[in-house]
């Protein structure tokens, strides 16, 4: 084993691994503030996951109903995370994303217009107005494209295609990470007295996702070994509408814009069942007939919004029961028209990607048939438990943003939330970090122990004689999470999950990877266990624990919101024995503005922004 | 219905490498890139390939197949007949790294080259105001995947190897994306001609033809540039100026 004063080594006051939305977001404002800032992905540069959304960014901003402000975004945003989110992030985002989003404009963005030239917006679930600043339906690579492009120009040190393996420690303080470069299998040591994580979600775990092999969890195992704690990981989004055909693209996701541009959910029979789903808590600002939900679609304002448009939990259990009840479409999923509502040039200004999607890969043409979709694996609300205003974890020096942080969505997200979460609490983390850093008197220095440690089980990995084949052991995880700990969970199957989970790790123990270190799959195949089995524990374990139904988790046996429940997120940490640790945390109370703001009728709020 | 089909993979690296043959067993609309992953989990676990997305969205996935530069995320095994042999390779224009992964690092330095956005003052209400009409044409350029397909077809890059010359087609399209944008002021024509090379473009269109996203690379893209450059610099009249005045 080298000696680590051998290891290739770089420095930085600031190291910020992942570079979707929320790492590109937080390194410009590390750089910009005059701090050294390095930036480590997986992948090339601009390939996160972030360029795969689609529907757009929710603002406030008010350009196409002049009624929406900040309060209703949060109202809505609450609402849609079944109040379980963290008040204080909730508000920050609703007040920051309008500015935010003005800002990426700055920098290049082009977004779709309004006839008088502003940022057009457009419907999505969940949202009591038009709020998503959106490009057609490539709003993921437009933003990641402006901020890739704006960043190479902010002087931060990108290194591409270099995995972390671990974060490394001095005492209880952040000192660096150990990253590979995939194309060598080289180790490079990176110094830093700060850390952003801002690695995304884990979906990979799962059979049926919308998720790259990008997302296995890696920024929540890394905290979590660190000493960091999990929080609300019961909360998986399954994004109700995903391609179930063919076979090898079930999963893909179809963007919830082709609902918000008017597209209908119908079942074998030709009903459109969601009119069926409709829960109490939205009743009241939800079309019960499809006469009313037309009026909407042609723009009466003072029409109700249609059912097809509640939040992401509820048409997504509303589609799997309609399939189970025999009323699904031929391979198992829904029926999602546009083809009757829209003429197929709306279709093909608005929704590209999705009539060039089905075209090439499904053989379809959405401006004249309907599409088949079902729930697909797509998003972590839970993650890695921050300080709702600096974005540190309880290890100093690290901080988490995006998609990895949880806090934001509660128990579920709404669409179009995300791409603003990465822009508002990027650079949130980014300013928590550099003020980290600058009240550091000295920079911290990596345990030498700890690195070789991880170069060694990295590195086990590609000597042992034999061993077991680290696809079989994925696909073999990606079976058992959709079958244990899918949709629709109960207690037996989330403790057989779990058993599942241990017998997996009692085989990538002996996991074997051929052939040399050079730019070598299935060792990063293998690298990537590690990650994925300890997101999947922690989702397994807090879905165990959540007696209730709310929001992304659904307990057989629990139906229903629990008011108790409701005041309590789950918890999760490493135990000094190694174990996987859940616990109950209350949640602290609001303050009374939020509070009167998230329970307020929307007329209470309407043009009343400050 | 699984058919087995048979696969010739570019396998190696810089310094020497082969093409190997493998049989795999596909499925009802599956892609290349499906069954190269079927390949990599059950046959030759080390293959190393780029992919993300799987949808066309990212351009990862780029490589030569059987002779042609597509994505392979996006190329349905039903495009070819039941019997052909299907032959992967890496894009040739760029420096192998291992099996279809190459080095293409060399467009990410052609990018930092290029001045950033710099846009005018806002309206007095904080806004910017363009009209869709105006934003058209640089949203079709902004639909750029950077899969660089194009890059990897193009004559003055791939068989000239004047890569000092010459941007290629991606950076072109960058570059009329932003001097097309209503709200940019920075002048990037002069660098346009000489850095970054736009006359070695000889409008052959291999570049339009490949590209997955149907970008008019050459005609909506390079040829008005092309113009701006001949405005600016071979307008009879503005040299008439120039030389009378000594002003640009």
């Amino acid at each position: 084993m080298a000696d680590i004063d051998e290891l290739q080594q770089f420095e930085h006051d600031v190291l910020v691994i992942g570079a979707g939305g929320a790492g590109l977001r937080a390194a410009t404002e590390c750089s910009n503030r005059g701090l050294n800032t390095g930036l480590i992905c997986k992948s090339l540069l601009g390939k996160a996951h972030t360029v795969m959304a689609e529907g757009g960014m929710a603002a406030a901003l008010g350009n196409v109903d002049s009624r929406d402000n900040w309060k209703i975004h949060f109202r809505d945003t609450m609402r849609g995370g079944k109040f379980l989110n963290q008040w204080r992030m909730a508000e920050l985002h609703a007040r920051m994303a309008p500015d935010c989003v003005r800002e990426l404009e700055e920098w290049g963005a082009v977004f779709d217009r309004t006839p008088d030239g502003l940022i057009s917006q457009r419907n999505f679930g969940g949202h009591r107005y038009p709020r998503l600043a959106h490009v057609g339906d490539r709003t993921g690579l437009e933003m990641i494209r402006t901020l890739q492009d704006h960043g190479i120009h902010q002087g931060i040190k990108v290194y591409m295609e270099n995995k972390a393996l671990g974060l490394l420690l001095d005492g209880d303080k952040i000192a660096g990470v150990l990253g590979l470069w995939r194309e060598t299998g080289r180790f490079a040591l990176f110094k830093a007295k700060a850390v952003i994580m801002a690695t995304g979600g884990g979906g990979r775990a799962w059979r049926v996702t919308s998720n790259s092999w990008e997302y296995s969890g890696d920024g929540l195992a890394m905290a979590y070994h660190a000493g960091a704690e999990l929080m609300d990981l019961e909360f998986t989004q399954f994004h109700p509408t995903g391609m179930v055909w063919p076979p090898s693209v079930r999963g893909t996701l179809v963007t919830e814009g082709v609902r918000g541009d008017g597209g209908i959910l119908l079942n074998s029979k030709h009903e459109r069942f969601m009119f069926n789903y409709i829960p109490e808590r939205f009743a009241s600002e939800t079309a019960d007939t499809e006469e009313e939900a037309n009026l909407w679609l042609n723009g009466d304002k003072e029409a109700r919004r249609p059912p097809e448009l509640l939040t992401r939990d509820v048409v997504a259990r509303a589609i799997l029961a309609e399939t189970e009840a025999g009323r699904g479409s031929p391979h198992g999923g829904a029926f999602l028209d546009i083809a009757s509502q829209k003429p197929p040039d709306v279709i093909r200004r608005k929704l590209p990607s999705m009539y060039h999607q089905f075209k090439e890969l499904a053989e379809l043409d959405i401006t004249r048939e309907p599409m088949e979709v079902g729930p697909t694996m797509h998003y972590f609300m839970g993650g890695i438990r921050v300080d709702h205003d600096s974005q540190q974890t309880r290890v100093p020096g690290l901080f988490a943003c995006g998609e990895c942080a949880a806090g934001l969505h509660g128990a579920n997200r709404l669409g179009g939330n995300s791409l603003s979460d990465l822009l508002v609490f990027g650079k949130l983390a980014g300013i928590g970090a550099c003020e980290y850093a600058a009240s550091l008197p000295s920079a911290p220095a990596p345990d030498a122990g700890q690195v070789q440690g991880l170069m060694r089980s990295a590195t086990d990995i590609l000597n042992r004689e034999t061993g077991e084949n680290p696809y079989s052991i994925h696909s073999d995880l990606q079976d058992l999470m959709q079958a244990k700990v899918g949709i629709i969970r109960n207690q037996a199957y989330l403790e057989e999950g779990l058993d599942g989970i241990d017998q997996l790790r009692t085989r990538t123990a002996g996991v074997k990877a051929h052939g040399t270190s050079q730019y070598n799959a299935g060792w990063h195949e293998a690298l990537d266990l590690d990650p994925l089995l300890i997101t999947s524990e922690a989702v397994a374990r807090a879905a165990l624990l959540r007696k209730e139904s709310r929001g992304a988790h659904t307990r057989a046996e629990h139906e229903g919101e629990n008011e108790e429940w409701g005041n309590r997120n789950i918890v999760t940490s490493k135990a000094a024995d190694g174990s996987m640790q859940v616990q109950v945390v209350e949640r602290p109370a609001p303050s009374e503005e939020l509070r009167a703001i998230a329970t307020a009728t929307l007329e209470e709020l309407e043009g009343t922004a400050s | 219905m699984a058919k087995t089909r048979k696969f010739r993979i570019w396998r190696g690296d810089e310094q020497a490498g082969d093409f190997q043959d493998y049989d795999v067993e596909v499925e009802t609309g599956m892609v290349v890139l499906d069954a190269i992953h079927l390949i990599q989990a059950e046959q030759a676990h080390d293959l190393a390939v780029r992919w993300n997305c799987k949808a066309g969205k990212c351009g990862s996935c780029s490589m030569e197949i059987n002779g042609k530069p597509r994505l392979s995320c996006m190329t349905r095994m039903n495009e070819y007949a039941p019997d052909e042999t299907i032959t992967v390779q890496p894009m040739r224009t760029f420096r192998v790294i291992k099996d279809l992964v190459c080095d293409v690092s060399w467009n990410y330095e052609q990018n930092k080259k290029i001045a950033p956005f710099k846009p005018g003052p806002r309206d007095a209400d904080g806004n910017y105001r363009m009209k869709q009409d105006d934003v058209d044409r640089v949203q079709e350029f902004r639909k750029c995947i950077e899969c660089f397909l194009c890059q990897d077809v193009c004559h003055v890059l791939r068989d000239h190897e004047q890569k000092e010359k010459f941007v290629g087609p991606r950076f072109m399209i960058r570059l009329a994306g932003l001097e097309m944008h209503p709200l940019d002021t920075a002048d990037r024509i002069p660098k346009i001609k000489e850095e970054f090379g736009v006359g070695m473009c000889n409008i052959t269109r291999c570049c339009t033809e490949v590209c997955p996203e149907h970008i008019g690379i050459t005609d909506n893209g390079i040829i008005p540039l092309k113009e701006r450059v001949v405005d600016r610099y071979y307008d009879p009249l503005r040299i008439l100026w120039r030389k009378l005045t000594g002003k640009t």
